[in-house]
């Protein structure tokens, strides 16, 4: 899908939060030089046409308690993952599920689904549960937990650019601040054991 | 409080939290409102007021627990994105973790258990600047990113409960 400039430019605008005060559309109006009405419309838009997925508050999830974070990759047939993906999609622990393409002699996984669970007791059980559930057992697969979180912050869909960007931080050497949950170190944040 | 959808969470989760802000959490994870004032509408839905409501969210942004009012983008309505992925010694992974998340275009950078272990979501306005990012991840580092782009999802983010499951 084609997005407008201005539809752009909200999305660049957006990626450091609306602003928490009465008007934060005409805030944000007001910096791009448009009207009120029309930074409005065009987030309805973008939510309508399902650009936005989600518009909300976005939680840090480990500081709420979800620390243990599972990507379960399974290599399935192409012609049996959808469905197997719509099963697993509706388990209720399931976060995320995804199909996604393969790399050759690298990676031979093509379905994805994430668990974030209290701790890794917990959710490797949810695993076994799943892959009983699924029939999975035969199927190649593997269980990637997480370790450290150098990053989450939304993704950047801005103006196309000709060079990539590096920010600030990077050029002056300082150390990468964008926390994935409560930390007030630097660096690396959320380490799980 | 009494809300009989959600229950009370359990109190190691977040136990700082006040009964209105375990509510906004809850509840406006999506569907933000969309109103000159979003705040008061929030307000007006769950029967609080204005100032309380944004003093509630600006101090779970304070406190760490919320990251900001914002958005999730469906892949391949927004520009461009893969997941990606770099077999990283263990040795140099921190240096070339803050090396990769130093790229405005990279978000969620974990590290996890495995050879593959640095694991990144690029996201760009299209397919050639996501190109150009990668290819300059690659210079930058001198590792290769593997890229594991979607090709469909079946449940996409929805946010989290406060309660377990």
């Amino acid at each position: 899908m084609e997005l407008s400039e201005l539809q752009h430019r909200l999305i660049e605008k957006l990626r450091d939060g609306l602003p928490i005060g009465k008007r934060p559309y005409a805030l944000i109006a007001l910096e791009l030089g448009v009207p009120e009405e029309t930074v409005i419309e065009t987030f309805d838009h973008l939510i309508k046409d399902k650009v936005i997925n989600r518009f909300g508050m976005i939680v840090r999830h480990r500081s709420l308690g979800y620390r243990a974070n599972a990507m379960c990759v399974f290599d399935i047939a192409d012609d049996l993952a959808p469905d197997i993906g719509k099963i697993m999609a509706n388990l209720p622990y399931v976060t995320l599920c995804y199909r996604r393409e393969r790399v050759k002699d690298v990676w031979p996984y093509n379905l994805y689904c994430m668990i974030h669970g209290r701790d890794r007791l917990t959710v490797r059980a949810q695993i076994r549960h799943m892959i009983a559930r699924l029939d999975l057992g035969d199927i190649p697969s593997k269980i990637l937990f997480s370790k450290q979180c150098f990053t989450q912050r939304a993704g950047k869909y801005g103006a196309p650019s000709a060079s990539s960007s590096l920010d600030s931080a990077a050029l002056t050497g300082g150390s990468n601040t964008d926390a994935c949950a409560i930390s007030p170190k630097p660096s690396v944040i959320g380490r799980i054991s | 409080m009494s809300n009989n959808r959600n229950p009370k969470p359990t109190p190691d989760l977040a136990p700082d939290l006040s009964a209105l802000q375990i509510r906004l959490i809850e509840e406006f994870q999506r569907d933000f409102p969309t109103t000159p004032r979003p705040f008061a509408t929030i307000a007006e839905k769950i029967g609080s007021d204005e100032e309380s409501v944004i003093t509630a969210i600006s101090d779970m942004k304070t406190k760490g627990y919320v990251d900001r009012v914002g958005a999730t983008y469906a892949t391949g309505r927004a520009g461009a994105s893969t997941l990606a992925a770099m077999e990283i010694p263990q040795d140099q992974l921190e240096k070339i973790a803050n090396l990769v998340s130093h790229f405005t275009e990279i978000n969620h950078n974990y590290e996890r258990e495995d050879k593959l272990n640095l694991w990144f979501v690029v996201t760009a306005a299209d397919q050639a600047s996501l190109n150009t990012t990668i290819h300059s991840i690659e210079a930058k580092t001198g590792f290769a990113v593997h890229r594991m782009p979607m090709i469909e999802h079946y449940r996409l983010d929805l946010g989290f409960a406060l309660q377990w499951n």
